[in-house]
């Protein structure tokens, strides 16, 4: 049995069926890349596994850590271990990024605002930050800015992969989050996931693009196409891909970005 | 799994600000309103002739204004049930040790002694009808500064309030300061001289404790040329099945070049009507700023206003109404443009739950020759629910020339992308709710002293995670 495992999971928007039955284990340690066209379903895997409201589950389960985590809220989903790396992370006014980081955290330690030995000390909350700041090799002008407000798309990324540092996960999707940024901040996600990459994570990492998997490299890679993997193996699919693109399945997208 | 434990807001209150202490008091008047009673007020507080003269004009004018036929329903507000002057303590303190236990005890469970050690300059705190603590620092007095209750200066200051009181709200503005100016008992006269800044801000505490009371306080607020205050009002009462009702009366004159602020955080308990007319004048390149937070109360009515009476003065109102089950907050400001070059702006920011209901009511007004001027207006209404409701009434009257006025309004819902995002950080839903709804109103807490920015968020917790009682 492995640590997450999706079985046979099906769902659908606004009552159209977009998963048609995915299947697929992930070992922590393991770097898994799901890879597909536009509208293949890439996005719902992401957003059900974590338990978006506008997805409707349709079949299957989800098991991690014994639980089906599709029964579910999706906080409790977090605080088991997942994480998501939004594709398009949501900007709340008024809230800085540093108390979202602080409650979040808390949150995680089972803080609810009654028990104080729960709660993070302020100190031990900057040393952490301090460590992960250093470790993503990133400054820390962000953190008094409201969550996402006005950040770049590279800011934006930079962000949620430094919740993800802080929050540890034992599970981690990144849903495109390569999409629309340059090579170097491209580069810097995929040092900072390699650096969180070991023994105690497992990656999902959901792409239309094969650019990040040069960076990163996946131990599985699997091909989404209609809400169904049509083909799953080593990181030598990546490099198919690239020079076929999803052509063999009758779509005309190309799995790389034009220049 | 983890689970939060639910807080019950009605519980909560109850526990901290909706207790009750017996009445042990060394006066209290009859219930309802004739002159008997407003001359009895007069003579316990032994006043002068033309002061009962007032009271007892103000209570014909009263009589005879009709009910406003709009804004909130006060149709249920039974007159001849409250209770028009209670007095709970025969003299003031000046130490809080010297106060009736239960009085003490009732301060000491409101956190209002050890603010006062922590970060006010001054403090002053209202029970029922009197007020019956006095503190202010020392180098202040030395300075000039002048702040004691309102009785008190009628008595010891008689030139200075003759000169002001009554001048900025007459008794015949409305049918509540007709009201207050009859029956007016306690509040806050404050003067600060020529050039004095008030650095460290000053607080009034006012606690209704007894069940069908009326609480009238009257405030004057004078800041001489130069001059700068921030005065900072809080008010709680217990939770009673009948009502009360809160009906102040706020004058402010700040003159040349001076600086006043004003902060409210109004907690009342839901079965207090708070029926409240604040206003100030603002003279040559003056600023008047209103910070006015409503949380509680079954029915707010109140609009701070500022008549920018010379060149270069400005007016502010910065408020946030929370309109829970049953409670409607009608809210908003009055800037009225007197003289050219003069700037106002409104931002009020409302959220409505469980039912509750939010109006902001606004009103612009620009005489003939109030040319150059600017105001800039923007309401900004958050539902958490489909069965609340937000309203906006603005009123703008222009007759000035080569003038500047803009208005925004929004309204929002708390929106699911915002819940996903942070509950997909392990944040609970109440939490997360919480923490948006702060953010909302996070333009208005960032003006608060840093202490009641961390009440008032905590109060917004209360809210947002009991079934609002």
């Amino acid at each position: 049995m492995a640590d997450f495992e999706i079985k046979d999971l099906r769902a659908s928007v606004e009552g159209k069926q977009i998963l048609k039955g995915v299947t697929l284990a992930i070992n922590k340690g393991e770097v898994h890349a799901v890879m597909g066209p536009n509208g293949s379903g890439k996005s719902t895997l992401s957003h059900t596994l974590m338990g978006h409201p506008g997805y409707t589950v349709d079949g299957g389960e989800v098991i991690f850590k014994g639980q089906n985590v599709l029964a579910l809220e999706v906080d409790e989903r977090a605080r088991l271990g997942m994480f998501l790396a939004l594709q398009y992370p949501v900007v709340v006014p008024g809230i800085s990024m540093t108390n979202f980081l602080r409650t979040a955290l808390n949150a995680k330690r089972g803080y609810d605002g009654k028990d104080k030995s729960k709660q993070i000390s302020p100190k031990e909350f900057r040393s952490m930050l301090k460590g992960e700041l250093e470790v993503l090799h990133m400054d820390d002008s962000f953190l008094p800015r409201y969550i996402n407000d006005g950040f770049s798309g590279g800011e934006k990324k930079r962000a949620e992969i430094l919740q993800m540092a802080m929050l540890k996960p034992e599970i981690a999707i990144l849903d495109e989050t390569d999409s629309g940024l340059d090579i170097d901040s491209i580069k810097f996600v995929a040092e900072a996931v390699n650096r969180m990459r070991g023994p105690e994570l497992g990656v999902l990492i959901i792409t239309h693009y094969t650019r990040i998997l040069e960076f990163i490299k996946p131990d599985f890679v699997h091909v989404l196409v209609d809400g169904k993997f049509v083909l799953s193996g080593g990181p030598e699919i990546a490099n198919r891909l690239e020079k076929t693109g999803y052509a063999e399945w009758g779509e005309a997208d190309e799995p790389k970005e034009v220049a | 799994m983890a689970t939060v434990p639910k807080v019950d807001v009605g519980t909560d209150y109850k526990e901290k600000y909706g207790f009750s202490v017996p009445e042990d008091y060394i006066f209290k008047a009859k219930r309802g309103l004739n002159p008997e009673i407003v001359k009895e007020i007069s003579w316990m507080k032994k006043e002068p002739e033309w002061m009962l003269n007032f009271r007892l004009k103000s209570l014909e004018i009263f009589r005879k204004k009709p009910m406003p036929n709009w804004g909130a329903d006060l149709s249920v507000i039974d007159f001849e049930n409250i209770f028009y002057y209670l007095k709970a303590s025969d003299k003031q303190s000046t130490s809080w040790e010297d106060l009736p236990p239960d009085i003490k005890k009732t301060y000491d469970r409101l956190g209002v002694p050890e603010a006062e050690r922590k970060f006010l300059a001054g403090v002053s705190a209202q029970y029922e009808s009197e007020v019956v603590y006095h503190s202010l620092h020392e180098d202040l007095s030395k300075k000039g500064v002048i702040f004691t209750d309102t009785d008190s200066a009628l008595r010891d200051h008689p030139e200075l309030f003759k000169e002001y009181f009554g001048t900025v709200i007459p008794p015949a503005d409305n049918k509540f300061s007709a009201l207050n100016s009859a029956v007016w008992s306690g509040g806050s006269f404050i003067y600060v001289p020529k050039g004095v800044r008030v650095d460290i801000p000053l607080q009034a505490y006012f606690r209704i404790n007894a069940e069908n009371m009326g609480q009238f306080e009257r405030t004057l607020i004078i800041c001489d040329e130069g001059s700068f205050v921030h005065y900072i009002e809080g008010c709680t009462a217990p939770i009673y099945t009948t009502d009360s009702l809160h009906s102040a009366v706020v004058e402010i004159i700040v003159k040349k070049n001076a600086r006043c602020r004003y902060t409210t955080i109004q907690n009342w308990s839901t079965n207090v009507f708070n029926l409240v007319t604040k206003r100030a004048l603002a003279y040559g390149d003056a600023t008047m700023e209103w910070v006015d937070g409503n949380l509680g109360s079954q029915i707010t009515m109140k609009y701070p206003s500022v008549y920018l009476m010379e060149p270069g003065a400005k007016g502010d109102v910065l408020s946030v109404a929370f309109a829970g089950k049953g409670q409607h907050q009608d809210a908003g400001g009055k800037m009225i443009h007197v003289a050219p070059n003069t700037t106002s702006t409104i931002t009020s920011k409302s959220i409505s739950k469980g039912g509750g209901r939010t109006s902001y009511r606004g009103h612009i007004k620009m005489y003939p020759g109030a040319n150059n001027s600017k105001s800039f207006v923007k309401c900004d209404a958050l539902l958490l629910d489909d069965e609340s409701r937000s309203d906006t009434y603005p009123y703008n009257d222009v007759d000035a020339e080569n003038v500047t006025l803009g208005h925004e309004a929004t309204v929002s819902k708390v929106s699911d992308e915002q819940l996903f995002y942070l509950m997909s950080r392990g944040i609970t839903r109440s939490e997360a709710e919480t923490m948006i709804v702060n953010g909302f109103i996070e333009p208005f807490t960032k003006e608060l002293p840093l202490e009641y920015a961390v009440e008032l968020n905590r109060l917004i917790q209360l809210e947002m995670e009991g079934s609002v009682g």
